[in-house]
């Protein structure tokens, strides 16, 4: 495996990708559909000139809009934007998975791209026979895994269970197999999107020492993330993407330092999510989330004061009709760590949605411990064990440094934590002489 | 036209595929395997009965069911690829937006699972020509010949076909429809004898017919048809060449629209 260290190894020229608006959420059509357009559309372009108006097509979507950047061998570089800005499709681009509308992307070297754990993981298959799978479709040679197959499960911890089908694994077993994959790959170049956002906490340190010594190893590296700590600690440069344009590219510390002024400014109450892209195909195909709401006493910005009671709405459609329909919500701090989970199910809140149908859930968390600051909401729909739509950071709300109770201002020092919880204090004198202690 | 060498670059994976495939397939199943000389066998009965003993169809002057089974060899071969490879791209939607390699990898993989099929149904045909005591003849070398026409149809028409049910998802419905249609139109149930050779050309431009035929002649001992075999290999080739073409024409749209 030779890694170049010298010049770029990834030059992507005034990349530009659109999707005509729909061909995202159905892009299929069918035959009737296509004779029918194909009989009227001319017809209608002769009525629009006829009538004075111009000849415009529907505007197209641009996900991608003139990205030009290079990229080193070498060096580790992290992506980061908010939901829509373009980071999935970029990698997608660069993975070849998705061809440009125009631009050019050059790449020197092998690449090996990490859209998602897993992918191609067979639920009838053994967990050996996937590891050959997955590795296989990941680009490794059959001699390649075969040599380094003790070193996968190893690094896995599912020795045990090599020959149970995966769909007996519990899901930090599937994604602690599918990862140990992913790791032993080696490509000169590899695109990883997000894969950090699952597993255990212990686990995600082991994926991300793996990560740097990839980079370390002289391979180049593209990151995407929304765990701003896992880019700072990783990356050396990193791209902000907003609205499909590079907005920044440098530091690591500035772009994330934009991000988080820029990017995440919480400045409405509502959000729209309906026609934001999702990580997962099958996200949003049964139930989509639609609007993730905030609802402070009084204002028109997302703020509480300390000791309020935060009050959350999340709406979302049902596709299809689903049994045990809950609503999960998570509050993170703004580099991605989660501070509190609230699914509806676990206090046996859930409903019965049927089809076409919108559905609002109101969540109130009674004086809200969380310490001054800025949070971010990341929701999900569920049903059981199953994940029909997930959000992660859609939306956003400051606490104030003032008390609800007393409105007092109420600032906690430095390094205090996320949350102030209720306490009692109680001094105890101890009794007896203390003469014994103190000499002569 | 086509990336000979990234495809044999991917060889690897296309062995997994079909590998996954067979090994999915069989999981949790009593019979296993056996279900691909089952369902040829089972079909080989009931046209027996049917088209042998109720319609007395000329049948080459072999036994009835060896001379159907020579025609549901090849022909359950191509029904099931081209059936398999049809579905084979939105089935695999979740592979081709995630990972990048020759899409042509994914209506192949359908085909060679089919070639695994036929290997294990062909045992049946060995069997048979052994119990009704046929001689077997130097013919049977070109059996092999026709098997590889049946395959590269398979491959041209499974692709065109992969590659249109993305587009268009009504050929999900249309294809197993035509598949049943098709049958008829090749000398399977039938003897291609049994047709005027005035008809033969058009009969011939479907490439399924010349292979058929051809492939019964090698099993049977009789030279093959020539006018047939040599319509339909070139109507084999215009398929590939048409079905691939257009494969590859669409296939970076794939992604965005499956």
């Amino acid at each position: 495996m030779s890694s170049n260290a010298a010049g770029p190894v990834i030059v992507v020229d005034r990349l530009t990708k659109e999707y005509v608006l729909g061909t995202r959420t159905r892009g299929y059509t069918t035959l009737r559909e296509a004779a029918v357009t194909a009989v009227s559309a001319p017809l209608r372009r002769v009525q629009r000139l006829a009538r004075g108006g111009s000849d415009v097509q529907s505007r197209p979507f641009r996900a991608l809009d003139n990205l030009s950047f290079s990229i080193d061998g070498g060096s580790v570089v992290g992506i980061v934007g908010r939901n829509g800005a373009g980071k999935s499709t970029l990698l997608r681009a660069l993975s070849r998975i998705t061809e440009p509308t125009s631009g050019t992307i050059t790449i020197r070297g092998r690449v090996a791209s990490l859209l998602e754990v897993g992918t191609g993981f067979h639920p009838e298959l053994t967990g050996r026979e996937n590891v050959y799978l997955n590795g296989s479709l990941l680009g490794m040679r059959r001699s390649e895994i075969t040599r380094k197959f003790d070193e996968i499960v190893a690094f896995s911890e599912v020795e045990a269970f090599l020959d149970t089908p995966v769909k007996r694994y519990s899901s930090g077993m599937y994604v602690r197999l599918a990862f140990a994959v992913a790791a032993h790959l080696e490509p000169e170049i590899l695109i990883v999107d997000e894969v950090l956002a699952v597993g255990d906490a212990a686990f995600q340190q082991k994926c991300l020492g793996k990560m740097q010594d990839v980079g370390r190893g002289g391979r180049t590296v593209l990151f995407v993330s929304h765990n701003m700590s896992a880019i700072t600690r990783l990356c050396s440069r990193a791209l902000l993407l907003s609205h499909g344009r590079l907005d920044f590219d440098g530091s690591t510390l500035e772009a994330v330092t934009r991000y988080l002024a820029e990017e995440r400014r919480p400045d409405a109450l509502r959000w729209e999510t309906a026609g934001l892209p999702r990580r997962l195909e099958e996200y949003g195909e049964l139930a989509r989330l639609t609007v993730v709401e905030v609802r402070p006493v009084a204002g028109t910005v997302p703020e509480f004061r300390f000791g309020d009671d935060l009050r959350l709405s999340v709406t979302f459609l049902a596709t299809s009709t689903i049994q045990h329909a809950a609503i999960g919500v998570g509050i993170d701090d703004l580099l991605g760590a989660r501070i509190a989970t609230f699914n509806s199910d676990e206090v046996g809140v859930t409903l019965t949605a049927d089809r076409n149908r919108i559905y609002t859930l109101d969540l109130c968390v009674p004086r809200c411990v969380l310490n001054p600051g800025r949070y971010a909401i990341s929701c999900a729909v569920l049903s059981g064990a199953r994940i029909l739509d997930f959000l992660p950071q859609a939306g956003f709300f400051d606490i104030q440094p003032i008390r609800a109770d007393t409105g007092e201002h109420f600032e906690p020092t430095a390094g205090a934590g996320m949350v102030r919880l209720d306490c009692a204090w109680e001094i105890r004198e101890a009794t007896g002489s203390v003469a014994a202690a103190s000499g002569p | 036209m086509v990336d000979l060498r990234e495809l044999w670059e991917f060889r690897e994976l296309l062995y997994f595929l079909v590998w996954r495939d067979i090994k999915v397939r069989y999981k949790q199943t009593v019979l296993g395997a056996l279900w691909a000389v089952l369902q040829p066998a089972l079909f080989m009965i009931v046209f027996t009965l049917i088209f042998g003993r109720l319609a007395h169809l000329p049948s080459e002057h072999v036994p009835y069911p060896v001379f159907v089974y020579a025609g549901l060899l090849p022909w359950t071969f191509f029904a099931t690829a081209v059936t398999t490879a049809s579905m084979s791209l939105v089935n695999s939607a979740n592979l081709i937006t995630k990972i990048y390699f020759p899409r042509l990898i994914v209506p192949l993989s359908a085909v060679g699972v089919g070639l695994v099929d036929l290997a294990v149904a062909s045992v049946l045909m060995v069997g048979l020509l052994v119990w009704y005591r046929l001689p077997i003849t130097p013919f049977i070398l070109l059996g092999p010949l026709f098997m590889v026409g049946v395959m590269l149809a398979a491959i041209g028409v499974g692709a065109l076909l992969a590659a249109l049910t993305v587009t268009y998802r009504d050929f999900r419905y249309v294809v197993p429809f035509a598949i049943q249609l098709w049958m008829y139109a090749t000398p399977v149930v039938y003897a291609a004898s049994s047709i005027p050779n005035r008809w033969w050309v058009p009969f011939a431009l479907n490439p399924m017919t010349g292979m058929t035929d051809g492939f019964r002649a090698s099993v049977l001992g009789r030279p093959p048809a020539w006018t047939l075999v040599a319509v339909s290999a070139l109507t084999v080739c215009i398929s590939l060449v048409v079905g691939i073409a257009y494969f590859q024409r669409v296939e970076r749209r794939f992604v965005d629209v499956v």
